[in-house]
């Protein structure tokens, strides 16, 4: 048992954050609901109760899970680039622009689209890398203003070129059919762009895990003058990853607007890409468990939406949560001394079973 | 003349740059405190928030002004004490401890705006009590300058006493000493006896104190009521306006003054004929650039540095 949580402890940990997190949550649903069995109903089982929810929670985790891999990449290259929001906002406009403007076949438009929104979403990205690597100008700040240049500009190119007036509010033109992903399960609208993104994952942990580049972005994050003395081109691979990222940020919010909406009808910046940093962070930068911990953010999201609509409680409190789990998860010391307990007592037992031999 | 010249040569447009420095200038303050120790705080967006909701909510319900101002800064500077309490005992990461802190903000001030007053949007149905304003006797006389200087928030003179009062602090007091020490040569502190987590923990701690007032002159002093999200990337242009003035006290005065003037012409601007959506952008599409050109000047001074030292 004590080897078994040893062998897993990082895994240990974060279930812990989580359950700690969620043991909040049913408190403050004590506290505050008047029907607390409802509430706890609709935010834990909620998501499972019908078709067309549970069709909600997976189409929510894609958007998600590519915003989880577009921050990671450059967080393993040690870059701090949350512009993941910015990328994915201004993808999905450009894309979206492209797409109602042009007229072409199926099979040559949504590939078309898919690129036209990556390409918008990766010179997003490249801006704060070259500058990270250029001039050691911080990525992070540069990044967040980025988001928010995205999200006028976006809003600057809908509303004045590519509004429908016929609609009573500030949406694009509806894409042509030949630019839409298909929602493939009847009664639900779970689309191709959620397959795309799990392809984008499994695509995400081979680059990281299985090529050069792969590992001299990871070895960039590890220890970046190890990687300067051994050879890396550290300015290739700090904007290399910023754009990488930016690139599958804004496929993420293209594929949302060709599967789910079918037109541009954000007037909000819709926050995915703070939920990459959520869901990165949780999966550790791995892009597999970023599918599962994506998959468990949506379940929480969609849960917390139904919570507000049956009962009394904000659906706001998953942001708390969320950021408490956060806050326990990148906490190094948070139970750091219950494992170096567990590994003195190991390495007692173990001299205490080799004494008879000696 | 040009009605937009005029306009902008008007002292109420002086008077406008003064009134949207102040909650960047206080913010600014406190990312400069916390990077002069050596750990950033990025959390200063949400600590503005969190204060700026409870000085709303606190005002309201009590009636009392200074308790609103006392539950503001307590609750900032306890923001301050969180994020310290788990990037120096936990050992967090402290850029990703402060995005947490920022989403803690902005989920539990929404949360509680619907609890106390069943809106998710803005704190209106409730009356929030403000800061007055200041009628300076003598110089309130003086034609434009008058105008200019007299009748601000109390919050904003105390900004601009803030600076003098970090200038004070940093240049003139032990702890200003041990701050920049830890700051610059952590290793070196240590050696000669300095507790390092103390001293980062007090610039956290005054960090959160600058970044409440700040909120609290948003929620109540520049409107009069809390709406969500309602610092708008403030607490960020803050970190962008102390780096620009390389976190000593006049730099960061300016800093936040520069924003100040985009911020107030992009405001002056807006009935004219551009769309509004670039004049928005532009405070941060100016950040982006001001900070490239500082990082390039930077890294030059730096090359030349080095060269110097070769020879």
């Amino acid at each position: 048992m004590e080897k078994f949580i040893l062998k897993y402890f990082n895994l240990i940990r974060v279930a812990i954050a989580i359950l700690i997190g969620i043991i909040i949550s049913v408190c403050i649903i004590y506290i505050i609901s008047k029907e607390p069995g409802i509430s706890l109903k609709s935010l834990f089982l909620g998501p499972l109760l019908s078709k067309s929810r549970f069709g909600n929670f997976i189409e929510t985790a894609s958007p998600i899970i590519f915003c989880g891999l577009a921050i990671a990449i450059p967080f393993q290259a040690g870059q701090f680039n949350i512009g993941a929001e910015g990328a994915l906002f201004i993808g999905a406009v450009v894309g979206t622009a492209f797409g109602v403007s042009t007229s072409m076949p199926a099979f040559l438009h949504i590939p078309l689209v898919l690129l036209v929104a990556g390409l918008t979403g990766a010179f997003w990205g490249f801006i704060p890398g070259f500058l990270k690597a250029k001039w050691n100008t911080s990525e992070l700040v540069i990044s967040l203003m980025l988001n928010y240049v995205a999200y006028f500009i976006g809003l600057y190119l809908i509303n004045f070129h590519f509004r429908d007036k016929a609609a009573g509010y500030l949406v694009s033109y509806k894409l042509p059919e030949t630019a839409w992903l298909v929602q493939f399960i009847p009664g639900t609208r779970i689309h191709v762009g959620v397959i795309i993104s799990l392809g984008f994952a499994v695509l995400v942990y081979y680059f990281l895990y299985h090529t050069t580049l792969g590992y001299e972005i990871r070895t960039s994050g590890f220890n970046i003058n190890f990687a300067r003395f051994g050879g890396i081109n550290v300015f290739k691979v700090i904007i290399i990853a910023q754009v990488i990222g930016g690139f599958i940020a804004a496929i993420g919010g293209m594929t949302e607007v060709m599967g789910v909406h079918r037109r541009f009808n954000w007037q909000l910046s819709p926050g995915y890409g703070w939920d990459g940093v959520v869901v990165a962070i949780i999966g550790r930068n791995n892009p597999l468990l970023i599918i599962l911990s994506s998959l468990f953010l949506a379940y929480l999201r969609v849960g917390g939406r139904i919570l507000n609509l049956l009962s009394d409680i904000p659906s706001e409190m998953i942001t708390v949560i969320q950021s408490i789990i956060i806050l326990l998860i990148t906490a190094e010391a948070f139970l750091a001394n219950w494992k170096y307990k567990i590994t003195v007592r190991e390495a007692k037992a173990k001299e205490v079973g080799n004494e008879p031999s000696t | 003349m040009n009605p937009l010249l005029k306009s902008i040569l008007s002292p109420q447009f002086v008077f406008a740059i003064i009134r949207v420095t102040t909650p960047l200038l206080f913010a600014a303050i406190g990312v400069a405190i916390s990077v002069l120790s050596g750990s950033i705080n990025i959390g200063l967006e949400g600590i503005m928030l969190i204060s700026a909701f409870f000085g709303v909510i606190i005002s309201a319900f009590t009636g009392s002004l200074v308790l609103a101002l006392i539950g503001g800064i307590l609750v900032g500077i306890g923001m301050g004490a969180l994020l310290g309490y788990f990037h120096l005992k936990l050992k967090a990461d402290i850029i990703i401890a402060a995005i947490a802190l920022n989403m803690f903000a902005s989920g539990i001030t929404i949360f509680f705006l619907y609890i106390f007053t069943h809106d998710k949007g803005t704190s209106s149905s409730v009356k929030s009590l403000i800061f007055p304003s200041l009628q300076i006797p003598i110089i309130k006389e003086i034609p434009i300058l008058g105008e200019i200087i007299s009748g601000h928030n109390v919050l904003t003179y105390f900004a601009l006493v803030s600076v003098a009062l970090f200038y004070y602090l940093i240049y003139k007091t032990s702890l200003g000493l041990r701050i920049r020490a830890v700051g610059q040569n952590p290793d070196a502190a240590e050696s000669v006896g300095v507790n390092i987590n103390k001293i980062k923990l007090y610039s956290l701690l005054l960090s959160g104190f600058f970044g409440s007032l700040g909120g609290l002159y948003l929620s109540m002093g520049y409107v009069s009521w809390f709406s969500r999200d309602m610092t708008a990337g403030r607490g960020f242009i803050a970190i962008a306006a102390a780096a620009l003035g390389g976190n000593f006290p006049l730099g960061t005065f300016l800093g936040a003054l520069f924003f100040g003037i985009v911020n107030a012409i992009a405001i002056y601007i807006a009935p004219l004929e551009i769309p509004s959506e670039f004049i928005h952008s532009l405070p941060y599409f100016v950040t982006v650039v001001a900070l490239a050109v500082y990082s390039i000047r930077l890294s030059r001074r730096k090359k030349i540095l080095s060269k110097k030292e070769e020879i």
